[in-house]
């Protein structure tokens, strides 16, 4: 499940509110992504995928997962991984327009 | 219900707050959909496409990797090894020259995507039809675009439209704005996937039976229901029912005693090990190139975020049902996919497979061939039906189909709301001792509660803003495709390929038959020979009176 946007690094763009495919996400361009509806979120990584600055951490376990610590995941390489894995360079997600 | 979604069963050209016009109305925009919108807008369509999520990330496949089956030209070995190659399995019940239409039409596709662009990574015959989910439904969310088809986002269908029992089009909501919106075409195509019941199974969220339902409302019916006592393999809590790590394991009980076998087929084994012993592990003891670089990305990257070798320390695993995604049960369609209601198409994991699958699984390399070679001739057929169908036959008033969770019927009974709903499903279609094996004490008892539940739906449940009224809507169907899926089961007392009766456990050569099931308030089944094509035309006599349609 999604359980971490960083403040941080998160550049407002909202392209993790438009990509999620279950409607997880509140925002707008401009807004830092609320996790709104953890519940929905079908733990499929492609939020991680479609961020362009691995600002989003999804854990691989379906249920909410309280013990996470950020700098242990940062120091493990964890955080945007998942774009790295399926060969999506950081920073250069493919395009795609908007739909209507 | 929302306040922005007409309560009225008339729908006017107005009624709505988007009113679109178009040839071709592709409902769902993962692979089938996406390639049967991009294939009826080449023949020349004015296509829109909805889709509940994003059109990109929504469907199972854009959270999974694989490569669709195709023959090759000039190699007959292959030709007949691949044609061939889950015939065995398939229990009778599958058409080897349909076969090889669909993987033949699954070459021809991939190298029309090739020249498309589509490069899924290396070059090489093996790789035409290789499918990394999150690259290839981008890639054709763009190709979409620069075709010219719309798409619209976060736009579940909520009901089809009609006029005068022809399909002409289909109304829903934004669910990230609330605006209501209707779509009118001359041919309207449902690409909304199979029912995984919300188990969890990977990207299968979405895949809540929303065209069985809407289907069924305009008079669908449904074959192929019972064989889907599928499980998917799965690190326990995780959602990882995706990669190829299967066939490089070896599986034990809770007693740590190595089960006899491993890949696919070790479901019902793994099941059995859970039900007795209490639990099931898993070892990657084979080692497989694929699973030690990576190259299942799903299941390497669980390994890595919670820290687990599987090749040195057993893993706990589970089983998630992955219902009629990964089987073969649906809407029967004939080679232009044309489903037996007027004006409606159907495509990919939505319609039955059994032609292609039998009674085992069709997912991976089939379904995506499937998902193409449907989307390929169904598109070119929609889109000839509709650019012949005169726009006043889409003009006026058109009936508003949706019922359950939309229309409510204000009789007696107290509804749960859709998230109880879902959860009363769940206890039956779930677990493994209902389900993977049944049985008609189990299957009748099920039913008595869904039917219960359908009747106090039917009567009161609604959603409130767009947000739960689709959610009521998926809890509806949730509700309708467990008791198609259990009365077809109950009807079948036999065991073959996914559908395991514990009270029948022999195939019955006298049951080489198709099933088929439909209706609301009275779920009604019927048999037909296999290679009956007339099982594919309407019978509206089956429907008893007075129900809910």
């Amino acid at each position: 499940m999604i359980e971490i946007v960083l403040e941080d690094r998160c550049i407002r763009c909202a392209a993790c509110v438009r990509a999620c495919p279950t409607n997880v996400y509140e925002g707008e361009p401009g807004d830092l992504p609320v996790i709104a509806r953890q519940d929905d979120c079908q733990t499929c990584f492609l939020c991680e995928a479609y961020c362009p600055v691995d600002a989003l951490y999804v854990s691989p376990l379906n249920k909410p997962d309280r013990s996470l610590v950020r700098s242990e995941l940062e120091s493990h390489g964890l955080v945007g991984g998942f774009a790295r894995d399926i060969g999506w360079a950081r920073g250069h997600p493919p395009t795609a327009k908007s739909g209507i | 219900m929302s306040k922005n979604y007409p309560s009225s069963d008339r729908a006017g050209e107005t009624s709505h707050e988007l009113n679109l016009l178009a040839d071709v109305l592709v409902i769902g925009g993962s692979l089938a959909g996406s390639w049967a919108a991009y294939t009826a807008r080449a023949a020349g369509a004015d296509v829109v496409v909805v889709e509940k999520g994003y059109l990109g990330t929504a469907g199972v496949v854009a959270a999974a990797s694989c490569g669709g089956r195709h023959i090759l030209p000039d190699d007959h070995e292959q030709r007949h090894r691949t044609i061939y190659q889950q015939h065995d399995i398939a229990c009778s019940l599958d058409d080897v020259a349909f076969i090889e239409r669909v993987y033949d039409e699954c070459y021809r596709v991939g190298k029309k995507l090739q020249a498309l662009g589509f490069t899924p990574g290396g070059a090489g015959p093996n790789n035409l039809t290789s499918f990394p989910g999150p690259y290839s439904m981008n890639f054709l969310r763009n190709l979409l675009l620069r075709s010219g088809v719309r798409i619209l986002d976060n736009s579940p269908a909520l009901e089809l439209l009609t006029n005068e029992g022809v399909v002409s089009g289909a109304a829903g909501v934004n669910r990230v704005t609330g605006v209501s919106w209707s779509v009118r075409a001359g041919a309207v195509i449902l690409a909304t996937g199979g029912n995984a019941f919300r188990s969890g199974a990977m990207g299968t969220n979405g895949s809540t039976g929303d065209g069985y339902l809407m289907a069924a409302e305009v008079g669908a019916s449904f074959t192929g229901m019972e064989y889907s006592g599928h499980y998917g393999i799965a690190p326990i809590n995780s959602s990882c029912t995706k990669g190829f790590w299967y066939s490089s394991a070896t599986f034990f009980d809770a007693r740590g005693q190595e089960l006899p076998i491993n890949g696919w087929a070790a479901v019902p084994t793994v099941a059995k090990a859970i039900l007795e012993t209490g639990a099931a592990f898993a070892q990657i003891t084979k080692p497989n190139p694929l699973v030690v670089r990576g190259g299942t990305t799903a299941f390497h990257v669980y390994c890595k975020r919670v820290g687990l070798d599987p090749a040195k320390e057993k893993f706990q695993i589970e089983l998630l049902y992955e219902g009629t995604v990964r089987a073969v049960g649906g809407l029967p369609v004939d080679d232009a996919g044309a489903t037996d209601v007027p004006g409606l198409f159907a495509v990919g994991d939505v319609t039955d497979r059994t032609k292609l699958a039998g009674a085992a699984m069709s997912g991976a390399g089939p379904a995506i061939a499937w998902c193409l070679a449907s989307g390929e001739w169904t598109g070119k057929s929609a889109a000839a039906s509709a650019t012949g169908r005169r726009r006043d036959a889409l003009s006026g008033i058109l009936e508003a189909n949706g019922r359950v969770g939309l229309r409510p019927s204000h009789g007696n009974g107290q509804p749960l709301g859709h998230s109880e709903i879902t959860k009363s499903v769940q206890d039956e279609i779930l677990p493994l001792g209902k389900n993977c094996f049944r049985h008609e004490s189990t299957l009748r008892h099920s039913l008595t509660r869904l039917d219960g539940l359908w009747a106090s739906s039917r009567a009161g449940l609604r959603g409130g803003d767009a947000r739960e009224l689709l959610k009521a809507r998926e809890a509806a169907a949730l509700i309708a495709s467990g008791r198609w899926i259990y009365e077809a089961a109950l009807s079948r007392t036999e065991t073959r390929g996914l559908h395991r009766r514990i009270d029948h456990r022999e195939s019955d050569p006298s049951q080489l038959h198709r099933i088929r099931v439909g209706g609301f308030d009275q779920v009604w089944t019927d048999t037909a020979p296999i290679a009956d094509t007339s099982m594919h035309k309407s019978a509206e006599h089956k429907q008893p009176a007075g129900a809910a349609s």
